[in-house]
């Protein structure tokens, strides 16, 4: 007999579970809906009565405020769409900077944790809770008032070979960019090539003949060498522009402002603490059942860490550490509080100078947002695919 | 008589300060024979067998393991590992490999071999152990006495002299232990050295040519299976077969 | 049979002994942990060089030829050489306290000691009832009699000249204590079977989760007033208040659906079969274990709170953090011992974070000796 399908069941008393489902979605609605409409009304009659326009159309206007620093060149009279740029190529340039710098710091620090030396591990304790029971505004606000009280004043200056420190910030050395780093920059890609080109080779080898070869140091001595041969060929220019110390200023170089030298500092350091305790439990978690195998195999201590530990403490590692990366993307906005001209700044000006606090707002949660989104949306594939597969 | 092929002489080991776990061991196992390792929990069984492949170190008295003296010595601790297999009790597979790669793991990266040899010696090893239609699976995906199985498996592919067993079945659920039993008394049954923590006294009574029993960190009873059970001579060993023959 | 193994005949028992080389007690583990191979025993040298010339200077600068009394040409004399911690006790009052009027200031101690002594009162295992939440009632309305005034005798004091360690620990406790019911039912609405409200609930979480607290305080401030009918001011205070409790609801709710996802699936099966309704379940079953289980997350995410507080300081609200500045910027005199100032602050809110985070571990261990079988 042919199966049939299920009778359908529609009954409009209150004692089916799927219309009171309906009836309770629909009241829920319908009171987020009222209150949607109130506060909404209530905006648009505020927004009359003080006689503030509404509506992005001022992004097109000139913004009619310079930033202090930017990667790009930017004036007062270019528009606040352009603004927001700036402000946002600014909490990148801190946030990536600082995301690479607490990930070194932070492991080094949580991996110290289980150091043999009960000095270091003790210094390592020291530092994590010091920096985690602080609050970040706090650190950064400190941080900011060492560089601009207690570092020198531009005329005086500390100089460290042909670094400058001073309440202007720090100048460094910047390449300059000619033909010569051009083929500087094709000896990296060759070497690059080469480099996997010898793994893949290794690998190979390894599967055929069982003997394995260096995977890291003889192609890490490729890429070097691929790199000095590129600026050989290029001439072998060693320009630099070096910076000069001026009548008022630091002329020449490459500098960066206090403001981002105290915001990288801060969330670095401030992170990194964090970053330390996910390391160490991400190492903690691997049972120690795992290494004891490891020995009975007769596995040396570092073909345990890389085969064993640390791909099994990598995937318990991972998920935390993307949401402490984008805890340091969010702190990043509290640059308002030193002056560095992040997104946040320029909303914040913006706001000030046109009244659109909606618009600017919406602006800001909306760049965040994305971020936090494409942050988690990656970090779900990653897990999806790495994940332990069990029963 | 032939130089047996483990041997413990006068062997004391502490934790910490004043647990004296192992008490002036003297023990020679000769080769290809089947010890089983009998006694209450706490009394140094576990510590004892894993005293052979290092995993413990001992502070006092000579082990010495197929002719080689077990020391801080490096070198030989991972000559000597070469040549143990072990079994634990939690099994401890790799999980984020699968069992094919559990098993080459060793061969590859320790022994040496080209990924073709080592893949053929797993597979003979997961033949050897009736499992080989898992191959590719991983461990979580399998069932307590399937990852036991590969476990045993996994050690031996080392094709070690001596097999040591950390209490292989208790972490099993019953109807899985038989099928553990069955593939340890096919391998004692191939001439291997086996020593073998196990309250499986079934097990012992099959296999075993010598059942030793410990307590309190010293070996108390070492005698063949049949007089070990019927004729217990020491008051201690009489009491701890009654508790678990009893029921 | 090896005559090298012990013949029960003549089987003597061992006493046990002590072992002959120590490995615990003080020489042992300075032998094994700070000499235990050469490459320990270097960076034992180094770091213990580096810390013997650290730190003697630190405790010259900070105690030894320091400052104590609130004498600025002392602390002027001593620039550089020694801290000045005279400008705390100069100015001691109105980082902790403030703006609020000089003469009334025992009553936002007494507030502050009040809400100290709730939360730790709430920590230990007696109050643990039912009529703690009516302690709270009580508490908080004293808090808001002691701090406000207008009543009993009190003078008036509006919340603007609120200020300081009261403010911020107001802001956090408060907070916590408002955004708990609106996380419950948001994490209950993120488990729920019914789409609409599964999708308020997650759009609401993913939203603040996924924005910095800076911009809801900006919400808060700016956008709030608009919100209101026309002619109805709100307090900042409220705004900011409202604005941190959304926040901390966000994160809450999601500490709290991590505690739902751990209650076995077996629970409410059970409780269905006894009959219980929905409500019932929930009530009476699931979050009571949800909730003993993320009690050390729930710690953490205040700890966050109190933390976080301090940015209402970038709103122009004068918690501990802003109340540094109100104490010292516009005084020339004391403005170079600023630094002083913020260690002072980091100090009080450091002692504050690693208490909580101490209580949060201890409650952990023995949420696990429990659950130990």
């Amino acid at each position: 007999m042919t199966p049939k399908s299920p009778p359908r069941k529609s009954s409009w008393s209150w004692r089916s579970r799927a219309f009171r489902g309906l009836v309770y979605q629909v009241v829920a609605l319908a009171l987020i809906g009222l209150a949607a409409w109130f506060l909404w009304s209530n905006t648009l009659t505020n927004m009359r009565v003080r006689g503030i326009q509404s509506g992005f159309d001022f992004l097109s206007q000139p913004a009619g405020f310079s930033i202090g620093e930017s990667l790009y060149p930017f004036d007062s009279g270019e528009s606040y769409l352009r603004a927001f740029g700036v402000g946002l190529t600014n909490t990148l340039r801190v946030a990536v900077a600082g995301i690479v710098l607490a990930t070194i710091l932070g492991t080094l620090i949580g991996i110290g944790r289980f150091s043999r030396n009960g000095l270091v591990r003790a210094l390592c304790s020291a530092y994590v809770e010091c920096f985690r029971n602080i609050p970040v505004l706090l650190q950064l606000l400190v941080w900011y008032l060492v560089l601009t009280e207690v570092f020198p004043t531009i005329q005086n200056a500390w100089k460290l070979g042909p670094f400058f420190l001073s309440k202007g910030g720090l100048n460094f050395p910047a390449p300059v960019w000619g033909p010569g780093e051009l083929w500087l920059g094709a000896g990296l890609a060759a070497g690059a090539a080469l480099a996997w080109g010898w793994r893949h080779r290794a690998r190979r080898q390894f599967d055929l003949t069982g003997r394995a070869r260096s995977m890291f140091w003889v192609p890490l001595a490729l890429l070097l060498a691929g790199a000095f041969g590129g600026w050989l060929a290029g001439g072998a220019s060693t320009v630099l522009d070096y910076p000069v110390k001026g009548e008022f200023a630091v002329e020449n170089g490459g500098a960066l402002t206090p403001e981002f030298l105290a915001l990288l500092l801060g969330l670095t350091m401030y992170t990194a603490g964090f970053i330390a305790e996910v390391v160490r439990s991400g190492i903690a978690s691997v049972p120690a059942g795992q290494a004891e195998a490891a020995s009975a195999l007769g596995l040396d201590r570092q073909l345990e860490i890389r085969l064993i530990l640390l791909p099994q403490a990598l995937r318990v590692i991972i998920p935390p550490l993307t949401n402490q990366y984008l805890n340091l993307t969010k702190n990043s906005s509290l640059a308002v509080a030193i002056g560095y001209p992040d997104i946040v700044s320029i909303a914040n000006t913006a706001m000030n100078q046109t009244g659109r606090a909606v618009e600017c707002i919406a602006i800001l949660m909306s760049v965040y947002l994305t971020l936090s989104l494409l942050t988690s949306g990656g970090m779900n594939w990653y897990n999806a695919r790495v994940a332990i597969k069990e029963r | 008589m032939t130089e047996p092929i483990i041997r413990f002489d006068k062997v004391n080991k502490w934790y910490g300060n004043s647990f004296h776990v192992l008490r002036d061991i003297d023990l020679a196992v000769g080769r290809g024979e089947k010890i089983v390792i009998c006694g209450p929990s706490g009394s140094g069984k576990s510590t004892l067998i894993r005293c052979i492949n290092r995993l413990e170190e001992h502070q006092e008295g000579r082990l010495v393991v197929d002719g080689v003296e077990l020391t801080d010595d490096v070198k030989a601790v991972d000559e000597v590992r070469k040549k143990v297999g072990m079994v634990f009790q939690q099994f401890n597979l790799f999980p984020h490999l699968t069992v094919l790669d559990n098993l080459t793991l060793s061969p590859m990266w320790v022994g040496n071999l080209p990924r073709k040899e080592a893949v053929d010696k797993a597979m003979q090893q997961l033949e050897r152990v009736r499992i080989a239609d898992q191959a590719n699976k991983f461990p979580l995906q399998l069932s307590g006495g399937q990852q036991q199985r590969v476990a045993i498996a996994r050690a031996l592919c080392l094709t070690p002299k001596i097999m040591l067993f950390d209490e292989p079945t208790s972490a099993l659920d019953p109807e899985m232990i038989k099928e553990v039993l069955d593939v340890m008394i096919e391998l004692a049954s191939q001439g291997i050295t086996m020593l073998c923590v196990t309250h499986e006294m079934g097990f012992a009574k099959a296999v075993a040519d010598r059942v030793i029993f410990m307590d309190e960190g010293q070996i108390v009873e070492s005698n063949e299976p049949h007089e070990f059970f019927n004729n217990p001579r020491s008051e201690r060993s009489r009491d701890f077969l009654s508790k678990i023959l009893g029921h | 049979m090896d005559a090298a193994s012990p013949s029960s005949a003549d089987w003597r028992p061992v006493a046990p002994r002590p072992a002959p080389r120590r490995t615990e007690g003080a020489w042992p583990w300075m032998r094994a942990n700070l000499f235990g191979s050469w490459q320990t025993t270097l960076a034992t040298l180094v770091l213990g060089g580096l810390l013997l010339w650290l730190v003697p200077r630190l405790a010259d600068w900070a105690l030894l030829r320091a400052v104590w009394a609130p004498d600025l040409a002392a602390c002027k004399a001593m620039e550089g050489v020694g801290a000045c911690w005279g400008v705390i006790a100069e100015k001691y009052r109105v980082i902790i306290f403030g703006r609020y009027p000089f003469e009334e200031q025992w009553r936002p101690l007494a507030a502050t000691v009040l809400m100290v002594a709730m939360l730790v009162a709430s920590c230990t295992r007696p109050f643990w009832k039912r009529w703690l939440v009516v302690l709270w009632a009580v508490a908080l309305a004293a808090f808001f009699a002691l701090m406000y005034g207008n009543t009993l005798g009190l003078s008036k004091v509006e919340t603007d000249r609120w200020g300081g360690l009261p403010l911020t620990i107001l802001l956090s406790s408060l907070s916590i204590v408002l955004a708990f019911p609106i996380a419950l039912l948001v994490a209950l609405g993120r488990r729920s079977n019914l789409p609409a409200i599964r999708a308020f609930c997650t759009i609401y979480v993913e939203l603040i989760r996924g924005v910095p607290l800076i911009s809801v305080l900006f919400m808060a401030s700016f956008m709030f007033p608009l919100f209101m009918p026309p002619g109805l001011t709100i307090d900042v205070l409220i705004r900011v208040l409202v604005g941190i409790t959304l926040f901390a609801a966000a994160y809450l709710a999601e500490v709290i659906r991590g505690g739902l996802q751990a209650v076995p699936k077996g629970q409410v099966e059970a409780a269905a079969t006894l009959g219980l309704s929905y409500w019932q379940t929930q009530r009476k079953i699931v979050l009571p274990q949800a909730l003993a289980m993320v009690v050390p997350s729930i710690v953490n995410s205040f700890i966050s709170i109190f933390k976080d507080t301090s940015l209402v300081s970038i709103v122009s609200l004068y918690d501990l953090t802003g109340a540094l500045d109100l104490a010292v910027n516009a005084d020339a005199n004391w403005k170079p011992f600023k630094l002083q100032g913020y260690f002072f602050i980091a100090l009080i809110y450091f002692l504050f974070c690693f208490a909580m985070s101490r209580y949060s571990r201890w409650v952990e261990r023995q949420l696990n000796a429990g659950r130990r079988r």
